[in-house]
């Protein structure tokens, strides 16, 4: 489903992303890991369209999306959460939902006027679902701001959703949250697979990728340097040495993963 | 009576500019150019009612619509510019509209006399209203008219989905592009609707003043324009009326004693405005708290 060759983005010298390949199948969870700066949020503003690639191609669903605009691979399919939470603050938490309902079929179903000027009954029914869905069903009218941070993480996840994506793309979705809220979220996940998204998970809290992944990728240096099963990966030499050789403890990553 | 009329015309006329920059800020963008498009309403809408003799209302549309149209082709390079950029960009598309205009001539005979644009002289003789016998109780219920229409609109608009989508793309550009939402479509249509509403604005000053030129529409109308919701803030349409009442009927009328100064306080009293308060007189927590009290809840 998502297909990615000899994708790479140089920053000046820096090289954040160095020819990676990579494929995730349909209707799995994928998990993308490595230690800081190996280049896994830059993987993840190439596949949405935020950064233009160095070099390399990015393929979804055997469509070529080198050169589409974020907002195109959005209704092409394919959304994302964002590594430091970026929500609208000062629309409300209904709000936020509302405008992200971009989905080419939502725009099929809603007729110019009632998409941008009125709201029908399914879609506040929808909406409603995913308040519910995210345990924000009493907050719709409260400003996203005011929401606290582990609220503002359900909301963002659900705005993603909101796009009814086949992709999702996940930024650290666990960073700062409480062990029972990771359990949470590794619930959300899976659910959301089940409703038939495939999901790209980049995470360093090692518990949930070891958790509810079945494909690992593991990225140092802008560079693939494993690819398997959680087992797999968590024996994998290169991998132990990549965590110990950082700072192994501001990560928290290598606890499971040594 | 006459002069509080005309200050209620012009109170009425600015509103319009303000809001015309209101729909732009929404979506992030501050413009400098809601002067230029104010000209090229005010000037088209002149040539269409004094030199094809046009009745006031298509003349008024077709002016907003002139202005529409510039404002949309600005839309598309504006795009690549961002914050103090954009002003300057802003700022030179409104130095080139005035200069056109203080170039332009174009006179017509109208028996005994010549009528129309006169370059450094200006337009004078736009007179439909005076001419059909209007009041000036009718001409300022003409320009509270289209008030009140477009703030109506703006506000629906406000609470309305399209509303959410302006500010969303206001509040973070990323976010939004990455939520789907169209980021050319979003900022070249906030663009075209502020060009109109600043071309009916510009249609109803010319045809309330009579005579417009290009020293009509410097860089400070441009700044009055901006400032009205930098003041009244962007919760609400209401606040940039606020705005438009508070310096036109209480800074300029009030505060004419004090001759050129008046222009130095103008610009102490933004800056004091913007530091105590930079979500203008009424943020969106004010607001939802307002909407609350009053029981019409926080959605749409
Ligand atoms: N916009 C940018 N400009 C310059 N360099 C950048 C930019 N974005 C990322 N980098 C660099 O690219 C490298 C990879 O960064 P990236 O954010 O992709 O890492 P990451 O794996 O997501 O790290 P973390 O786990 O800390 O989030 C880093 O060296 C970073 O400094
Ligand atoms: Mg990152």
């Amino acid at each position: 489903m998502l297909e990615l060759r000899g994708l790479s983005k140089h920053f000046g010298g820096v090289k954040a992303l160095d020819g990676l390949d990579l494929s995730v199948r349909e209707g799995e969870i994928f998990g993308l890991i490595g230690p800081n700066g190996s280049g896994k949020s830059t993987a993840i503003n190439l596949i949405c369209g935020v950064y233009a690639e160095s070099a390399g191609t990015v393929r979804f669903s055997g469509q070529v999306m080198n050169g589409k605009a974020p907002h195109e691979r959005l209704r092409a399919g394919i959304a994302r959460t964002f590594q430091n939470i970026r929500l609208f603050p000062n629309l409300t938490v209904w709000q936020n939902l509302w405008v992200a309902q971009n989905s080419p079929r939502d725009v099929a179903a809603q007729g110019f006027l009632s998409r941008w000027f009125g709201a029908t009954r399914r879609t506040r029914r929808e909406l409603a679902e995913l308040l519910e869905l995210a345990d924000l069903g009493h907050k719709g009218d409260e400003l996203a701001s005011n929401l606290a941070f582990g609220e503002q993480r359900r909301l963002e996840f659900a705005r993603a959703a909101a796009a009814r994506p086949r992709l999702l793309l996940l930024d650290e979705p666990a960073a700062g949250m409480s062990r029972q809220e990771i359990e949470d979220l590794g619930g959300r996940i899976r659910g959301l697979r089940d409703s038939g998204v495939t999901i790209l998970l980049v995470e360093h809290v090692m518990e949930l990728v070891m958790g509810v992944t079945e494909q690992i990728a593991v990225l140092n240096f802008g560079k693939k340097i494993a690819f398997g099963t959680p087992g797999e990966v968590q024996r994998n030499e290169a991998v132990q040495e990549a965590y110990l050789g950082t700072s192994a403890s501001d990560s928290g990553a290598a606890g499971e993963g040594a | 009576m006459s002069y509080y009329l005309g200050l209620l015309q012009l109170i009425g006329v600015h509103t319009l500019l303000g809001l015309s920059a209101y729909v732009l800020m929404l979506t992030g963008q501050l413009s400098l150019g809601q002067a230029g498009f104010f000209a090229i309403g005010a000037y088209s809408a002149g040539i269409l009612t004094v030199i094809f003799e046009l009745p006031i209302l298509p003349a008024l549309l077709a002016g907003a619509l002139i202005a529409a149209f510039f404002a949309f082709l600005v839309g598309f390079p504006a795009l690549r510019v961002k914050g103090l950029m954009l002003v300057v960009a802003t700022i030179a598309f409104s130095e080139f509209v005035r200069l056109f205009f203080f170039n332009l001539s174009w006179r017509v005979p109208r028996g005994d006399i010549h009528v129309g644009p006169d370059s450094t002289n200006g337009f004078r003789e736009i007179r439909y209203f005076v001419a059909n016998g209007w009041s000036a109780w009718e001409i300022t219920t003409f320009v509270w008219i289209f008030v009140i229409l477009v703030m109506a609109a703006l506000w629906w608009m406000d609470r309305s989905r399209a509303g959410a989508v302006l500010r969303a793309v206001g509040e973070d550009e990323l976010a939004a592009q990455s939520a789907g939402i169209n980021l050319t479509a979003v900022k070249v249509t906030a663009m075209t609707a502020g060009g109109f509403i600043a071309g009916i604005g510009g249609a109803l000053y010319a045809h309330t003043a009579t005579y417009v030129d290009h020293l009509t529409f410097t860089v400070l109308l441009a700044t009055f324009a901006i400032s009205y919701p930098i003041l009244g803030g962007l919760s609400s349409v209401f606040g940039t009326l606020v705005a438009v009442i508070f310096i036109q009927g209480v800074l300029v009328e009030g505060l004419r004693f004090l001759g050129d100064w008046r222009n130095i306080v103008f610009g102490l009293l933004i800056i004091a405005a913007m530091n105590l308060k930079p979500s203008g007189l009424f943020d969106a927590r004010t607001t939802l708290l307002l909407r609350r009290s009053v029981g019409l809840g926080g959605r749409e």
